[in-house]
This record gives C-alpha cells, structure tokens and sequence, in this order.
C-alpha cells in the first residue's frame, strides 16, 4: 500500500501543474472553471492535511527521485511553509470559488481554459516555493508563478493593464535574475545548492566577500518581488486593472510568498553565520518598513480609485510584515508572521468585497460608489468587517498581529516606541481610508449631472442590486474568518511562534 | 590562467552593466527587452565560468579513457534551464509588446504615460 | 592559444552589446543580439559547456531572434527617442553601485579552472562517480538534468508551456480599436490577408530548392539530438528548438498558414500540454510503484535500465511540449495581422 501521506510535499505541487495542463485541453470549454476550482481545492485540502501534521510534531522532508539531499532536489514543510501553503491554496479556493460570474464577464469563453489553466501554473509556483528546500528550485517555481501571474494580469479588461504587466515583468525578471546571481555566488563558495547543506557550510567562507555581496543580490532581489518600498512601483498598478478576482488571488498571497521566501533566506541562511548580519538586516529594512507604512498610507488617503487605494494599503501592510522581521528577534518574527495570515485574510474580503462592488459599478471610482450601501448592504456589511481587520480594531484578526507587533517593538527601548509612535498614526491613517470608502458608501449622495466630478459616461449605475449569490456568500466567509480569527487566533499564533522559534533557532 | 578567470568575472559585470543599463533607460520596449536578454545572459557566463576546470573536458564519460577530468556539469545543468526560462520570459514579454502596440499604437513608454494621462 | 581565444571572444562580446544598446535601429539591435548569442555560445563551448552551447545556439540565436523579428514585423522598426538625460543619470548611478558590487565580489573568488575549489569539490564528483555507477549514461549533464534534478527539469518544462499559454491567451483578445468588423467579416478578412501574407516564399526558386533541402535534414538532426542526448550533448530542449526550427522554416518557404495545415493549432495545443502530463505521468507511475516520484528506477526490475526508461521518456515528454510551444508561439507572431 502506498502511504500517500509521505508523498503529500510533492503532491501538493504536482496535483496543481498537472491539473493545469488538462484543463487547458478540457471541453466543452466551459468546464475549466469547474475543473481549476476542483483542483485548487484539492490544493487546499493537501495544505490542510499538511498543517494538521506539523502542528502533530511530524517534519515533512521528501528526496525528488529518491536522491540524497544534497545532490538531488529535496522538499519540506515546517510550520512556516505550511503557514504560506494554507494561505495560497487557500486564497485560490474561495477566489474561484466567488469568482465565476465575475471572471465570465471579464474573460471570453473561448479564452477561458488558457486563463483557468494559467491560474492553476500560478497557483502550482506559489505552492511549490515554500514547499522546496533548494535554492534554484526555488527560482524555477518563482518563475512558473511570476509568468503565470502576468497572463492573469494581463486579462484585464482595461487596456492600461498591458502597460501595467510589462513593467512587472520587467521587474519581476530584474528581481529573479538578482537572486540568481545570488544563489550563482554563494554556490561559487560554497559548491551546494540545498538550503540546509549551505547553511552548515556557509559558515567557512561567511567573511568573504562573495558571500556578502550574494546575501546583498538575493535580499534586494525578493524585495524586488515582494513590492518592498521604494521598489514597489509595478504593483499598485497591477493590481488595479487586473481582473477584479485576480486582484484578490494576487493581492492575498503573491508578495506573501516572495516575504516568505525573503524571511526564510535571511534567517536560516545567513542570520546564524554571517557576523553583524542581524544588524545590517535591521538598519536596512526598518527605515524602509517604516517608509513603506507611512508613505503608502497616506498616498491611499488620497487615492479615488477604489482598488488602487487598497494595493497601496498593501503596499503598507508589507512594510507591518517586514517591520516585525527587521526586529529580528522572536517576538518581532511571530508578528510578522501572524501579520501575513491575517493581512492575506483582510485584504482579500476587501477586494472580494469590490469585486462584488465591481459586478454592478463599471466604474470603480471612489464618487461613483457613493450611496452603494443603500443597494448593496450586505456587501458593504463585509467591506466593513473587513476594513475594520485591516485597521486592526479588537474582535478582528488584524488587532491581533497589531497587537503582537506592539509588543514586540516595545521590546526594543527607545527604537520600540519610535516604531510603536509609526505603527500608531498609520493605523490612523487606516482608519482614515476606511472610514473614507464607508463614508462614501453608506452617507455618500450620488453625483448628479450638474456636479462635474464624474467625467466618464459609464458612471451609472447599471443595476443597483446585490452582487451574485455565490460571491457574496464566499466575502462573507472571508468576513467571518476575519472576527473568528480575531476571537480565536490560536491556529495562526502556533504555526508563527513555531516558525519564529524554528528561524531564531530557539529552542521551543 | 589566473587573468583570464578575473576577465571572464569582469565581462560578466560589464555585460551585466550594460543590459541593466538599457534596461532602466531606454523608452522603447523592445529595446527594454533586448537588453533585459543581455542583463540574463551575463549571469550564464557566470555559472558557465565558475564550473570550468583547467584541463578538463566536457562530462562525457567515454568508454576506455581513465582518469579523463571533468567540468562541472551542474552549473550547466542550472544555464540550461535558465536558458529556456529566459526565452519563455522573453516571448510573454513581446506578446505583451505586440498588444501594447495593437491598444497604443506605440510602443514607445514615454507616449504610452503622455497617452494615459489624458 | 585558447586564452588568446577566450579573450578575444569575450572582447568580441562586450563590443556586440555596446553596439546592440547603441543602435538605433532595432533591426540592427535584434541580428546584431543573435551574434551575441552565438559569440556566447562560443565561449561555453570553450568553457566545455557543450550541451549549453547546443542550447544558447539554438535558443538564443535561433529561436530568440525569429520572435524579436515576428514582433518587429508587428510593431515597427525604429526607437523614436533617446533616452533622456535623467533616465541616463540614474541608471548610470544604479548601474555603476551594482557594478562596482560585483567587481567587489570578484577579488576573495576562487581561481579559475582551480580543481579544488568547493563548486568541483562538493557535490560534482558525486554526480560524475554516480552517474557511472546508477544510471550508467555517458552524458552527465543529461544525467543531473533528468534523473539527479529532474524535479527542476519537470519544472522547466511548465514554464515553457506557461508562456505558450500565456502568448495564445494574449492574441486571442480581439484588439478594442479595430472591433468593428464582426465575426462574419473578420473571417472575410482573415482569408484574404492568408493569401496576401500567407504565401512566404513559394515563388522564389533558389531558397526554395534549397530550403526543401535541409528540411528532411534539420529534422533528422533534430531526432538525433533528442534520442542521443544520453550519449552525446544534446536533449529535449535543443532536440524540440531544432525540429520547430525545420518547421519554421517549411513555414517561410511555403507561407504560414500551409504550415498550419500540415500541423494544425490544436494538435500543437495537444503537444504543449501532452509532453507536459508526459513528464508528469513518469513521476507518478514511479509513486505508484512505492518509489518516490521521479524515481526511475522502480521502473523495470533492473534500477538501472529503470532509469534508461525513465530519462527516455520524459526527455520525448520534454521535445513534445518545446516544439509544440515554440510553434504555437511562432504561429501566434506570423499570423497575427498588423493593427
């Protein structure tokens, strides 16, 4: 009898990819919808049984062809991978799940097994990063998703997304070729390519120079990909004119995954070798964290376009994310780690939220949706939900890794209550571009001819009806999971506190 | 032996320099790309170098020769894959130049923003 | 006389790429970059890379230049601006700041060619004495790439059909200034512009004796390419660029849509994703056997004929979805019509 449970790191990529190249061959063409959201789900449920087996104290660790480690390519999934894998599959479930009739007017029929089974290929990356335990097969799974994410992109309707993925692409390749130089030179010094056998023999050659200009290339190259400030220029656009269920896939796990990746290759790697690693980490990445908070929170105050003024809330929470790990100490990671879960969780209700918006408003300008709460409560209701998570209010699952952010800047003196004053005034600012969409939305007047602030003639509202059953349904599962995991965070907190003690080599 | 290995090194960044450079000013996208291509190609020299071994051949095992001494082949295993990764990037991204085009009419960045601006 | 060699390729190289970002013409730019590849592959031949030559020749020279010149028939020739001088004063800056990074790294790096530097001490060896023993393969870069990191391989193989994908999903949108014309006319439309562009160069006689010559030969090469690879540099990947290459070229000569008769887009769409679930299939029959996935040698009794099937195998999984991508992409640049 096989034990399949041994296989579960390698199947939770294979299933994925291979289910992409049959769906692209699926007819009639419109089973690929229902094909994708099977495998994506079955995705899911891997990552789940993949979960409930490290919070049992079981390591997965499996040899591709039955290799030893560090010749041939070997997986493995501790608390942080499992962490990532539940939120990718996770967020590609309920967005296709939601996103049917969404997609179906946004892709063409005839185009849509191309698309599904793009899906699937970035879905299929996403997982395979974490999962994998060597370096390059690290870069060859960044570059299926990195690719399949510009063809998502790029299905969006309004043409400025042509401009928006090139620009991606070319940073996302700048980005990629940066950590291959990288991993090329720590090679060089090293002769291996699995990540635990370079941290055993990193240590020999940490004070030379090829090693340190490697950890300079790999971390300037994922922050590349995870839109860390001020290299965050391809994504607010990206997101704003892919197609809106896109945008909630992407927007609640892309970057996360690049972050992981970025943590995970500084902490294991170089943090225990290399010699005042942990303070040139920190002096580099905390003005940037806190750069990235401030500066992003307050160009969304005063962004009007719906989706471009939550992409760059994201490009804020990732400055919260990178903020804890620049701490460097346990504390800080467990937050940043929890920060991850919770922001994937906020912020894709928020754009499942205007992708319902989206099915009766063209036009997704802020003076456009004024009064939209009045047609569509029930939405609005879970944008609300939603908004409040990503402020960080009690109850919801962002006051939690506020909360443990806090606590761990306070650890840090004089520093700590600098960041705490940070953290502090862009929660604010959160709450003043929440408060913003909500004021529009619920107290907002429709714009009449005589007020000249709607210039495009699309700017009626079509059908001023709730949004389809089965989206509605999946924004409310994502609000709800918002105050659950805000009462009970118990799930996210293990596998962070995990994770953090694994990567500060603590012992538990 | 000991210079050319330095040169090769410092090809390797100068080619490297000179894609990056295209790549951040040129306005055309084609041109973008083209030095994009460049910017990836240096890398490949890189790993191609550092597996060479002085004296050595190829990793051809042939049958009757002893003691034959090899270059490292996986460095070259690594290019080959970043070879066609390189060429699958570069043909979405001219897929995605020919639509900028057909949408545009242009292709050059600076018309694009001036267009989009209005 | 190598070194002498080595250094005036790698000269010759530097000198292409200042011309190619030089230039003006982007004509000039693209041929001028199939000389950089074939310069490139050059050196990795010196550099005993030969499977990587046979690569970035095919690839890079080959296949990379038809694509930039399909595009360029689409978007035109010219590059209207230089670039401007703030543009040109911080990509110098970046530029000088990472370059003066590497040039950094490069003084504490082992010596060249140096036999006892950690890349040939550490894992290589293994793979060389491996090889000989447990897959019993001549070639050892076909070996790692197959059987030691097939996983990456298998990887690879995704990432060519994710751009095939990716290129029929972008021309398959109808472009928003010319939808006028609806589907009636637009195949009105398209048979016509089939026969105004569609007939390459059926009425030329020497590139057609010509051509017709090589094609039987250049497929040939290309079978013994993918079948070989085991014994000699070569594989998948280069064996499926030079069979699309015979084919592109039985495309110029008789126009492109008689080559899509002869292999229609959905038996190609077929290739792209048969190869890929190919590949896949291999792993998982080896799970079924109680191996781990990818591993070949469960495959027959003998572990070592195992891993002959396996590399076989999804090294024919590799040629079907190359050629059938780079195909599909070829066919989507030529018979796309000029907006």
């Amino acid at each position: 009898m096989i034990d399949w449970n041994m296989h579960l790191p390698a199947l939770q990529v294979i299933i994925p990819m291979l289910s992409a190249a049959f769906v692209l061959l699926l007819r009639p063409r419109g089973l690929a919808w229902a094909g994708a959201t099977a495998a994506s789900a079955f995705t899911f449920a891997i990552a789940i049984m993949l979960t409930i087996g490290v919070l049992d104290g079981q390591s997965y660790v499996y040899q591709m062809g039955n290799w030893p480690a560090p010749y041939g390519i070997e997986l493995g999934v501790d608390s942080f991978s499992a962490l990532v894998l539940l939120i990718v599959s996770g967020a590609s479930t309920l967005a296709l799940l939601a996103g049917r009739k969404s997609l179906d007017t946004d892709i063409a029929e005839e185009r849509q097994p191309l698309f599904y089974a793009a899906w699937l290929l970035a879905l299929a990356g996403l997982v395979g990063i974490p999962v994998a335990a060597d370096a390059f097969n690290i870069f060859v799974f960044m570059e299926i998703s990195s690719l399949a994410s510009y063809v998502l992109i790029a299905g969006g309707r309004d043409r400025r997304a042509l401009p928006a993925v090139f620009k991606y692409l070319v940073m996302g390749t700048i980005g990629a070729t940066f950590y291959l130089i990288g991993i090329g030179l720590i090679y060089l010094m090293t002769g291996t390519l699995n990540l635990a056998d370079m941290e055993l023999r990193i240590h020999e050659v940490a004070d030379q120079k090829p090693i340190l200009v490697a950890a300079g290339f790999i971390t300037i190259g994922l922050a590349l990909k995870a839109a860390v400030f001020p290299l965050h220029v391809w994504l607010p656009n990206a997101y704003t004119y892919s197609p809106n269920i896109v945008t909630v896939f992407l927007a609640a796990c892309a970057t996360k995954v690049s972050l992981y990746l970025l943590i995970r290759f500084d902490f294991f790697v170089f943090q225990p070798n290399l010699i005042n690693h942990d303070i040139q980490f920190a002096y580099f990445l905390m003005p940037l964290a806190v750069l990235a908070i401030l500066v992003a929170s307050g160009v969304a105050l005063f962004e009007k376009n719906l989706k471009r003024l939550f992409a760059y809330s994201s490009v804020a929470q990732i400055g919260y994310i990178l903020l804890g790990a620049s701490l460097v100490s346990v504390a800080g990671l467990t937050a940043s780690v929890v920060h991850m879960f919770n922001h994937g969780l906020a912020k894709g209700t928020v754009f499942l939220a205007i992708a319902c918006l989206a099915t009766r408003y063209t036009n997704l300008r802020m003076d456009n949706i004024a009064g939209a709460a009045k047609h569509m409560p029930w939405t609005m209701a879970a944008f609300v939900v939603a908004g409040l998570s990503l402020v960080g209010v009690p109850g919801t699952a962002g006051f939690i890794s506020k909360w443990y952010l806090l606590s761990a800047a306070l650890e840090e003196g004089t520093v700590g209550w600098i960041l705490v004053a940070a953290i502090i005034v862009s929660s604010l600012m959160a709450m003043a571009y929440v408060w913003r969409v909500i004021e529009t939305a619920y107290f907002g007047v429709q714009a009449n001819g005589n007020e000249p602030v709607v210039t495009n003639t699309q700017a009626v509202i079509d059908s001023p009806r709730e949004a389809p059953i089965a989206l509605l349904s999946v924004t409310w599962v994502g609000a709800l999971a918002n105050i659950y995991y805000g009462l009970a965070p118990s799930l996210p907190v293990t596998l962070a506190t995990n994770a953090a003690e694994t990567l500060m080599k603590v012992a538990p | 032996m000991e210079l050319l290995g330095l040169y090769h090194y410092w090809v390797f960044a100068v080619l490297l320099m000179i894609g990056f450079y295209a790549v951040i000013s040129k306005s055309n996208l084609i041109k973008k790309l083209i030095g994009l291509s460049i910017f990836q190609a240096a890398v490949f020299l890189l790993y191609i170098t550092m597996g060479k071994v002085a004296g050595g051949t190829a990793p051809i095992i042939q049958a009757g020769v002893e003691n034959a001494v090899f270059s490292n082949p996986l460095p070259q295993v690594l290019i080959l894959t970043a070879i066609v990764v390189g060429i699958s990037t570069m043909a979405l991204g001219l897929g995605i130049v020919v639509r900028i085009k057909e949408e545009y009419g242009s292709i050059e960045e600076r018309d694009i923003q001036e267009i989009d601006r209005r | 006389m190598t070194i002498i060699f080595g250094v005036f390729l790698l000269t010759l190289m530097v000198i292409t790429a200042l011309a190619i970002v030089h230039t003006q013409h982007l004509f000039v730019a693209v041929i001028l970059s199939g000389i950089f590849s074939l310069l490139m592959a050059a050196n990795f031949f010196l550099l005993d890379a030969a499977d990587v030559a046979l690569t970035e020749a095919a690839i890079g020279a080959g296949i990379s230049t038809v694509l930039f010149l399909g595009a360029l028939t689409l978007t035109g020739e010219a590059e209207r601006y230089r670039s401007s001088s703030v543009n040109r004063v911080v990509a110098l800056g970046v530029v000088a700041a990472i370059t003066l990074m590497v040039i950094y790294a490069t003084f504490d790096k082992p010596a060249f060619g140096d036999p006892q530097t950690p890349v040939q001490q550490h894992v290589a060896p293994w793979y060389i004495d491996t090889t000989a023993n447990d897959i019993d393969i001549p070639n050892v870069v076909t070996a790692v790439l197959a059987s030691f990191r097939g996983y990456d391989t298998l990887g690879e193989v995704f990432v060519v059909l994710t751009a095939g994908i990716g290129i029929l999903f972008l021309f398959s949108a109808t472009p928003t200034r010319r939808k006028k014309p609806q589907t009636e006319q637009e195949s009105e439309v398209e048979s016509t512009a089939e026969i105004k562009f569609g007939e390459g160069l059926r009425h030329f006689l020497i590139p057609q004796v010509v051509g017709r010559l090589l094609i039987p030969f250049i497929l040939l090469f290309g079978l013994y390419v993918q079948f070989h690879g085991d014994y000699g540099p070569g594989g998948g990947f280069q064996a499926g660029a030079i069979i699309a290459a015979a084919i592109i070229l039985y495309a110029l000569l008789e126009g492109e849509a008689r080559a899509l008769r002869v292999i229609p887009q959905w038996v190609l769409t077929g290739m792209m994703a048969g190869g890929a679930i190919l590949y896949s299939a291999v792993g998982v029959v080896c799970m079924m056997l109680d191996g781990n996935f990818l591993e070949y040698s469960v495959l027959a009794a003998d572990p070592i004929t195992g891993q002959h099937i396996g590399i076989i195998v999804i090294e024919a999984g590799v040629g079907i979805t190359v050629t059938g991508v780079l195909l599909s992409i070829f066919h989507a640049f030529a018979g796309r019509r000029r907006f």
